[in-house]
């Protein structure tokens, strides 16, 4: 087969979709004003930035009142999570607890800990080995001290789905509010904000089609939260900051063909990726990290074992083929990826992880390609494993958590 | 992701010299744990007092690949005392450099090569 390049990579980001730029550039240029001036210039970009407000609510079955733009989904879980506890905090229920799953992504993870400084206290939710919160487990993590409690709709690693409409109904039922990371979600499964009952979501535009550093984040009508930009004041108060009204507009594009396309875009992605799960669970020791059934129809989480996942990735690479793995040897850190080690892997299991993520834009003979470059990759780093000669040897490995390096 | 490795790192990566297992090894060395992605075996076949033949297994990334492939070029023909001075920094330098972050966690080839050595050493004496 001659050398294609294959990207399956779409969790870490997409392809800005051909229209949504054509309907970005002239905001660059002939319409570059600022949604706040009184002049032609000002109102016909306020224009635009309404009009993909109402894209974006459309979406996600909101009004566009209840939708405030931002820099992307950090700044969004940011300002969801930070401005719900503090605007519990100031008024007279003095909430001052803050829950999120184990699995979350670090914009939520990490600014819940953060939270722990400004004298919130901090829980964390546990998944099951499928990578799917239990109500049951979230049930003891939320009180009447929970502000706000953050559960992601769908995983960005493992693409599990959580049971957030649930989740919502527990937190309700205490007074707190319920936000969920939509981040990974939108473009991929139909959202209903009104279905799933939170009252907080946050959503990137370059996860489906749209462009790098611009996002929303979901507000439901008559949910209080603080802002955490000091400035002048947009977005109604709540994100201050001249608006990016080129990426906004690109936001809305990539909102509106979401909409329309996605109930084709689902079972023809679901078909690819099913072929790509199966084709390689033929290989032996292979197995699907997470849920089988409970999961975005564009994920699939592979785990070798006795393979290491950035040496996987690096000669995947060099076939033309885009994609991730959460091993520790990919990144800044001596661990595997906490959402792997949530499902109860032991650290050189996960090493040996391959997320090959799809989009709209994914063919056939794109997986047909991967399914013949793969097995060929993790047969050569075998090969020369030491870790796979003990597995074919019946011999066991040895799980040393905390490290044990030898310095 | 290949955009921060040396081409002669990548090269040692795709194409590993003296990899394999090797039966009737005079001495074996293992280094590292599979919790930490990187495991090293280093087997070495010894006559008189030199290196004679040379073969690895890893388990691990690009860094870990490459740099067992090169310790085994660099050992093979050495006397084992010579063998013994091989470090950590020289099988990096011969590689053109490591990014630092893997200077620390997948450099082990060098410690591999010494274990192999000390277990033929002390087979040798018993």
């Amino acid at each position: 087969m001659t050398r294609m390049d294959v990207y399956l990579d779409n969790s870490a980001t997409t392809k800005v979709d051909q229209k949504v730029v054509e309907a970005m550039l002239p905001y660059f240029t002939e319409r570059f004003g600022n949604p706040s001036s009184i002049h032609s210039k000002g109102v016909e970009a306020r224009e635009a930035v309404e009009r993909a407000r109402e894209q974006v609510a459309k979406l996600i079955n909101a009004k566009p009142s209840e939708i405030v733009f931002t820099s992307g989904g950090t700044e969004s879980d940011n300002l969801a999570i930070i401005g719900a506890a503090k605007a519990a905090n100031s008024d007279e229920s003095k909430r001052n607890a803050v829950v999120c799953s184990n699995v979350e992504h670090p914009a939520v993870l990490n600014t819940c800990k953060d939270l722990v400084a400004s004298g919130f206290s901090f829980s964390e939710a546990k998944v099951n080995s499928e990578g799917i919160l239990k109500t049951s487990e979230v049930q003891s993590h939320i009180s009447k001290q929970t502000a706000v409690a953050s559960v992601m709709l769908a995983n960005n690693e493992i693409g599990t789905i959580q049971p957030v409409a649930a989740v919502a109904k527990l937190c309700h039922e205490q007074g707190a509010l319920m936000h969920t990371d939509a981040v990974q979600a939108v473009g991929k499964i139909p959202i209903d904000v009104k279905k799933l009952n939170v009252d907080l979501l946050s959503l990137a535009s370059h996860k489906f089609h749209g462009p790098k550093g611009v996002g929303a984040l979901f507000i439901r009508e008559g949910v209080k939260i603080k802002p955490i930009f000091g400035g002048g004041g947009h977005e109604r108060g709540l994100r201050s900051g001249t608006e990016n009204v080129p990426g906004i507009v690109g936001l809305g594009a990539a909102a509106k063909i979401a909409a329309e396309d996605l109930s084709n875009d689902i079972p023809r992605m679901a078909a690819l990726r099913n072929r790509l799960i199966s084709g390689l669970s033929g290989l032996s020791r292979a197995f699907l990290n997470g849920s089988r059934d409970q999961r975005l129809p564009n994920n699939a989480n592979m785990r070798f074992l006795g393979v290491e996942g950035e040496a996987l990735i690096t000669l995947l690479d060099e076939e033309g083929i885009c994609a991730s793995t959460g091993s520790a040897c990919s990144s800044k850190k001596l661990r595997a990826s906490h959402v792997l080690l949530a499902l109860g892997l032991a650290d050189w299991e996960a090493h040996g992880s391959l997320r090959l993520t799809l989009s709209r834009f994914s063919t056939k003979d794109e997986i047909d390609y991967a399914l013949e470059k793969i097995p060929k990759a993790v047969t050569t780093l075998r090969r020369m494993s030491p870790v796979w000669a003990k597995l074919e040897r019946g011999e066991k490995i040895e799980d040393v958590k905390d490290g044990g390096h030898i310095h | 992701m290949a955009g921060t490795y040396t081409e002669l790192v990548m090269e040692h990566f795709k194409n590993p010299k003296n990899m394999g297992q090797m039966e009737d090894a005079d001495g074996k060395g293992e280094v590292g744990n599979a919790s930490c992605g990187d495991v090293m075996t280093v087997y070495i076949k010894v006559k008189g007092d030199r290196v004679a033949d040379i073969k690895f297994q890893t388990f691990g990334c690009v860094a870990a690949v490459a740099t067992s492939s090169m310790v085994t070029e660099l050992a093979k023909g050495k006397t084992l005392d010579e063998a013994m001075k091989i470090t950590r920094a020289d099988v990096a330098e011969k590689l053109g450099g490591l990014p630092p972050i893997k200077m620390h966690c997948s450099n082990l080839a060098a410690d591999a090569l010494h274990a192999a050595i000390e277990d033929y050493r002390k087979k040798a004496s018993e």
